[in-house]
């Protein structure tokens, strides 16, 4: 589309520059590529979702475990079906670029890996993250007692307050103290 | 017609309360239930009017849907209790714009529109009345309505009341003046901007709109507030309508008011700044800063008058670009970062530990930058351009002897001949004070560019140790190991599904790995054994590390023997055995202390600990033998510029008589300066070592690189075909990246450039040419020839370790620098410092001759040792002073971890009983109604109790004050949550009662019976 700037608008532009951690380029790139998720009729139309399935097809997102998370977590659709709008999509973008902060970083990882939005991470959360990080098959797999032992682990270090979960402030206190947390937590187009 | 909007409006009253006890509420039945009535009701009366209604409808619905999302996933979030409340009038402000937003949607169609916006509006106010009624709720929380039902807990209560008129306040003093305000402003700016499209009959409803939005926050705020504090919410009042007519006439104002308008300017300001670290959507996002940004430019101009308003904006642009251009350069300081998606390819394949080997060479590119820039711009261009030209001076010749193979191959491959008299080396250097034109200080320039370089790189190491231990945290390293593994292992940039497989692959054996080391560190086995066997293996590692420095010791000797018998009678390998010997120990030393290792079974981590800490020893080993090996070299250097100084006496003494004896007519006699003989120059000599050895290394790792990686790879891949068992999984497989190994030869090649590079100022130069080339090489050779290793270690960990081991490397390799420039006089007749009794001499010669008298008075009075020691002392007591400092900061954190938990265990304690007492209550209670809906109300219970720990946590997050502030009072609040919560409960079945049986016959037109409902169930989820 040779006319992505004009469609953008340049004051609607200079707003998500703002508003994100995204350059103009950036802001311009996403764009771009938002919209070649689009089929013709859907160019037209403004605020138009982009179903999860089509985001997920994004090389970016393909292989990763949380894909389906993070579509959720940044998703504003009401049925909850993780669809994505652009300022969703830019959301997205500018929490996972190079320059965002390490606090709103880390709120968005405990919210991608809290999976039943409880506003903690349990027990469940974190076995599931295990599941999401050790992959599918089952050679990779933890056993049921390693698993325990594991997430026994992870709440005996983390768990400041012993309250059997994590909550928002504790994972960040971990997560400020890692070093390669910002390093790692990034996407780019 | 009249009548029928009524009742659709209060259909959508109801609708939209139910729709937030939905989200409130959901293991409240009856509520859902309604919820759903209400919602078919709704639909088919909207559908009966028109479809903008349902639209409207629906996108509140969205709406309120969204917020009842919001609440619920920030109710657990103990952080965000205060944002939260930041929050919530804005939520009224993004309701009313979205409102707003939808009135000039409707603008455009002005049949349909007229009719649905009075609706909308008042959905509008609804909504925003909601919201307020959500605040509402939260006050009631905790007193509820057990201000009806016992009065003996009054004095609790209001004190309680208090307690929540903080919160409240707080809210209201840091938004709520300014929202209303901003409301009616932005209310009158509609005004005006309708007046021109529309009748004014709408704008008087819609003042009125605004007028009545305005009365139920005041409502509000008197609900809140009780009479002790009245005369402050007077006091807002007052001050909401100060604003209002800032709002109107911005000419007329006050210092103060113009004071205050400022500070809401600024406030706004950073508001807009921080707004992008704000975990919000962005529609809200866009709708917080189109707002901010249109009060800021509204009242911005208002702050200055005239010519100052003027000022204010170009300042306030100025400022605008500065960002911008701060911006664009961090893109472009990032874009500028070589190797960047090479590394970053690396990484993706082969983990951080790989990747970090690559980052730590390109840092040492960095720095070796650095020391060449310096060394080449100050010392050798000058030098070059402007120094006396070559053949110009004896020093700056090649011998006569020299002369013809000057120009050889194998002579300038061992830095001979030409190479040698260039500036490549020290000896080529004039002590002629200034050069050129510029006057440049050659020998002092040289002096200090050989005391920069080390110093710089001192100030580097020891910046970058600081930099990690601060970003590694306070202390130790490994109390989040687990969930660092957990939470941060996975890289978000990895975008190929094979990689993915391999992080998988390498996450899960971590976390085994983790599981293992976790159980091995509480079992133990036959120490005995273990303990001799180490001992047996460190003794084996002492005799290899003697070994090879008797070996070096023994061939450096015996090179200098046939060093004196000249180097054309003796082969290749006679010639270079030196460099050769100390490459191969290194190559294969390694090797062996691998196997040796096996013998000790210690855990990977600490094995891997041991093998470099040998590895080091050895090469420790090696190039101090060798540093003493050329001392007895330097030595007998200098014996034999004793004998050539007093030969060149007599010979020159020789040519004054001879020319004395000749004919006088002659010209001064020119001799050649190839002829003339010369001393040793010892400088040159041990420049040129480190040079060759830079050299020798540099090849021996590119070639065991070529053969050990690539042949290797090309031979398990090729030959595998015709193979007869799998050389691909069996014996010599592919190589694995060696990343200690690695990073220890980089160091000690750093250490040998440090040494070497004030007798041979192109050692950072020829450094940053081999990091160069091995930066492309090595990449290629990880990317297609080696595989991911088994063992991944975790990179950032051990990145202290390596830089630790720099700085003790940096530290040796200058002292021997530093003592041959302290303790051994110059050579006589080559180098700048030629003629002076010592190289730092130099400085003295200065301080002379180029500054004033007075400045070296100066000098020589502050390094007078009455001085010098104790400022000496005095940085010692500093440093002892930081070091009590920090070890008690050290402490006092453990100590609060304590406190912390022992706080935690004690409230939970609390919680506990109270949930026992209260439980028992409620079984009172059940008995005394008999309805069957207990356990649902236990839940509600534990959920409030749970809530108020959260609360708890909040007041911890927030600082000092209000934690001591809560923190006190919790213990009451918790009594009286004892107390009244059988009350605030014992209705409720009641009304659920109602609710869920009278739902058939329920009628949308009975709002007040549904009220207390609505604010009691979500009073129990929320606190």
């Amino acid at each position: 589309m040779g006319t992505t700037a004009s469609q953008l608008g340049k004051d609607l532009l200079s707003e998500y520059q703002e508003l994100t951690f995204l350059t103009k380029q950036e802001i311009l790139l996403a764009h771009k590529r938002f919209t070649e998720l689009l089929t013709k009729d859907e160019k037209d139309r403004p605020n138009i979702r982009i179903s999860m399935g089509r985001i997920l097809a994004l090389p970016e997102l393909k292989s990763n475990p949380f894909r389906k998370r993070i579509c959720h977590v940044f998703s504003t659709s009401e049925h909850k079906d993780g669809s994505l709008t652009f300022e969703d999509f830019l959301d997205l973008l500018s929490a996972f670029s190079d320059s965002a902060t390490l606090e709103i970083k880390s709120h968005y990882a405990f919210r991608i890996f809290d999976f039943d939005d409880d506003g903690t991470l349990d027990c469940g959360d974190l076995e599931k993250l295990v599941n999401c990080l050790t992959g599918e098959t089952d050679d990779t797999r933890l056993t049921t007692e390693e698993m325990r032992q594991l997430i026994g682990n992870i709440l005996e270090e983390s768990d400041i307050d012993k309250d059997g979960t994590v909550n928002l402030s504790e994972f960040q206190h971990v997560i400020s103290r890692s070093p390669d947390f910002v390093s790692s937590f990034k996407i780019v187009l | 017609m009249r009548m029928q909007k009524r009742r659709d409006f209060l259909k959508l009253c109801n609708f939209i309360y139910a729709q937030s006890t939905e989200s409130w509420g959901e293991f409240f039945l009856g509520g859902r239930r309604i919820t759903r009535m209400s919602r078919s009701s709704l639909i088919t009366s909207e559908n009966d009017i028109d479809i903008g209604l349902e639209l409207t409808g629906d996108e509140d619905d969205v709406s309120t849907l969204q917020e009842g999302q919001e609440r619920k996933r920030h109710r657990g979030r103990r952080k965000a209790g205060e944002r939260e409340k930041k929050k919530r009038p804005r939520r009224n402000r993004e309701a009313s714009a979205a409102g707003e937003a939808k009135e000039e949607e409707s603008q455009a169609q002005p049949q349909k529109g007229k009719r649905g916006r009075r609706r909308r509006e008042r959905t509008e106010a609804e909504e925003a009345e909601g919201n307020q009624r959500g605040e509402e709720k939260h006050a009631k929380i905790k007193s509820g309505k057990a201000e009806k039902t016992r009065k003996n807990v009054r004095n609790e209560k209001t004190q309680k009341k208090d307690q929540e008129e903080e919160e409240e306040e707080e809210e209201e003093e840091e938004a709520g003046s300014r929202n209303s305000k901003r409301k009616k402003r932005r209310a009158s700016a509609k005004e005006e901007e309708k007046e021109e499209v529309e009748s004014k009959h709408k704008v008087k409803e819609q003042t009125q709109e605004v007028k009545e939005k305005k009365k139920k926050k005041k409502k509000k705020h008197k609900k809140v507030e009780t009479s002790s504090e009245q005369d402050t919410s007077e006091e807002e009042d007052k001050d909401e309508a100060d604003n209002e007519e800032i709002g109107v006439r911005p000419e007329s104002l006050t210092p103060e008011e113009l004071e205050k308008l400022k500070e809401a300017v600024d406030e706004r300001k950073k508001l807009i700044q921080g707004l992008r670290g704000k975990p919000w959507p962005m529609k809200k996002k866009l709708v917080t800063l189109r707002e901010s940004q249109e009060f800021v430019e509204k009242y911005e101009g208002a702050l200055g008058k005239g010519k100052g308003r003027k000022l204010y904006a170009y300042k306030v642009m100025m400022n605008k670009k500065w960002m911008k251009f701060q911006r664009d350069f961090e893109n472009f300081k990032t874009a500028c970062i070589p190797w960047e998606m090479k590394i970053k390819e690396i990484e993706s394949h082969f983990g951080s530990s790989v990747a970090s080997y690559f980052l730590f060479l390109r840092w040492m590119y960095g720095i070796n930058m650095i020391l060449f820039g310096l060394t080449f711009g100050l010392v050798m261009v000058p030098e070059a351009l402007m120094g006396r030209p070559y053949g110009s001076i004896p020093r700056k010749t090649v011998p006569r002897a020299e002369e013809a193979s000057a120009m050889d191959f194998a002579v300038l491959w061992d830095f001979g001949g030409y190479a040698q008299y260039s500036v490549l080396f020290y000896g080529y250097y004039n002590n002629q004070r200034a050069i050129g034109w510029l006057k440049f200080r050659m020998p002092l320039s040289y002096f200090l560019v050989g005391v920069g370089t080390v110093a710089y790189s001192y100030m580097v190491v020891i910046r970058t140790m600081a930099r990690n231990a601060n970003d590694s945290g306070v202390g130790d390293d490994n109390s989040f190991n687990f969930s660092w593994k957990m939470f941060t292992s996975w890289d978000y940039l990895i975008g190929n599904p094979e990689t993915a497989d391999n992080k998988f692959a390498s996450i899960t054996t971590s976390f085994k790995e983790a599981i293992l080391e976790e159980q091995e560190s509480r079992k133990d086995d036959n120490i005995h054994l273990t303990r001799f066997l180490r001992v047996l293996a460190n003794f084996l590692v002492l005799c290899c590390l003697a070994g090879s420095g008797y070996l070096i010791y023994f061939v450096v000797r015996r090179s200098q023997k046939f060093a004196l018998d000249g180097l054309d009678t003796h082969s290749w390998w006679e010639r270079n055995e030196v460099n050769m010997v100390m490459s191969l120990l290194g190559m294969f030393c390694p090797m062996l202390f691998d196997v040796i290792s096996t013998l000790e079974n210690y855990h990977p981590r600490v094995a891997l600990q041991w093998q470099l800490g040998r590895i080091f020893a050895l090469f420790l080993g090696n190039l101090y033998t060798f540093i003493i090996a050329l001392m007895d070299e330097i030595n007998l250097k200098r014996e034999e510029e004793k004998i050539v100084k007093f030969n060149i006496t007599m010979w020159e003494a020789s040519l004054y008589n001879g020319t004395v004896s000749e004919n006088s007519t002659a010209l001064p006699i020119t001799i050649q300066p190839a002829d003339v003989p010369r001393g040793p120059c010892w400088e040159t000599m041990v420049g040129q070592e480190f040079v060759r050895l830079i050299i020798s290394d540099t090849m021996t790792t590119y070639i065991t690189l070529l053969i050990g990686d690539f042949l290797r790879a090309v031979l398990v891949r090729f030959l595998n075909y015709c193979w007869c068992w799998d050389l691909e999984a069996g014996f010599p497989s592919y190589s694995e990246f060696d990343v200690s190994g690695n990073v220890l030869g980089l160091i000690f090649n750093q250490g040998m450039i440090w040494m070497g590079a004030f007798y041979a100022p192109c050692l950072p130069a020829l450094n940053v040419l081999r990091l160069h080339v091995s930066m492309y090489l090595q990449c290629w050779a990880v990317m297609c020839c080696n595989v991911p290793q088994e063992r991944v270690f975790k990179a950032s960990g051990s990145n202290n370790f390596y830089m630790a081991m720099l700085l003790v490397i940096l530290f040796l390799s200058t002292l021997p620098a530093i003592y041959t420039i302290v303790t051994i006089p110059p050579s006589f007749d080559c180098g700048p410092f030629s003629g002076k009794k010592r190289m730092f001499d130099v400085i003295q010669e200065t301080l002379e001759s180029d500054f004033p008298a007075w400045f070296s008075k100066v000098f020589s009075y502050a390094s007078n040792p009455g001085l010098v020691l104790p400022f000496m002392l005095l940085m010692v007591l500093a440093i002892y002073y930081l070091q009590s400092t920090s070890k008690s900061y050290k402490e006092a954190n453990v100590e609060l971890k304590k406190k912390l938990q022992t706080q935690n265990e004690e409230n939970k304690k609390k919680n506990k009983r109270a949930a026992l007492k209260a439980q028992m209550d409620l079984e009172e209670a059940k008995k005394a109604t008999s309805h069957g809906d207990g356990p649902e109300h236990q839940k509600n219970n534990n959920a409030s109790l749970k809530d108020q720990e959260v609360d708890w946590e909040d007041n911890q997050g927030n600082g000092p004050r209000l934690y001591r502030g809560r923190n006190e009072r919790n213990p009451s609040a918790l009594r009286i949550k004892e107390c009244h919560l059988p009350a605030t409960n014992a209705p409720v079945p009641r009304s659920h009662h109602h609710g869920s049986h009278g739902a058939p016959g329920y009628l949308p037109g009975l709002p007040l019976q549904s009220e207390p409902r609505m604010y009691r169930v979500p009073s129990m989820q929320r606190h």
